[in-house]
């Protein structure tokens, strides 16, 4: 059951990439990448089971922080001019 | 008493695995960046608690016990906080959700 549930983690892994490269919009990417972290912490901690090493547990909580911090890292940028353009010009290609 | 246990950690990880490749589907498949969201609140919450608890059931010792409900605590308070930021992100800079055909044309003229 162990490893199934951890094919099921790579096999959502695989799509959320899918997502953040064919993303049409900035957030997109954003949003797919915030997932692909989410799902690498359940990932190295399903790991840790299967391999029996509950070490990797510790790496889990380092890499949720991580995740966490870079997300609203990026986001702190949002008031920049790039964004704003990015999504204006989404809208002008639509119709 | 044991095989009880072991029967719900898998139920558990069935349940979580399903969410988590459900909301894997979705964010593929549904149209709008808004409705992508909702498809990833669903794997970050739900599928993601599941499958801790699952593990949580498995294992002997307290301190990976503790270490495993950390992670669950940082999940269920950090991802919607980060979707939130992210939603409020794009609305401010003028993304709008994909609204229906009659209602756009019901709002023109």
């Amino acid at each position: 059951m162990l490893i199934a549930a951890t094919l099921a983690i790579l096999v959502v892994m695989i799509l959320a990439i899918i997502r953040g490269v064919i993303g049409p919009t900035l957030y997109d990417r954003i949003l797919a990448v915030n997932m692909f972290g989410t799902k690498t912490v359940l990932l190295i901690s399903l790991l840790g089971f299967v391999m029996e090493r509950p070490q990797f547990l510790d790496i889990a909580i380092v890499y949720a922080l991580i995740n966490f911090i870079s997300v609203i890292g990026v986001l702190r940028y949002s008031d920049s001019f790039a964004f704003k353009q990015s999504t204006h010009e989404k809208e002008s290609e639509e119709p | 008493m044991e095989i009880v246990i072991e029967i719900t950690s898998a139920l558990c990880l069935l349940i979580g695995s399903f969410l988590c490749v459900s909301g894997g589907v979705g964010i593929l498949r549904f149209p709008d960046f808004y409705t992508r969201i909702h498809a990833v609140g669903v794997t970050d919450t739900l599928g993601a608690s599941m499958i801790l608890v699952g593990l949580m059931l498995q294992s002997q010792e307290s301190l990976v016990v503790a270490k495993l409900l950390l992670i669950l605590l940082m999940t269920l308070f950090i991802n919607p906080t980060a979707t939130h930021a992210l939603a409020k992100a794009a609305f401010h800079n003028g993304l709008m959700p994909l609204l229906s055909k009659r209602s756009a044309t019901d709002k023109e003229p």
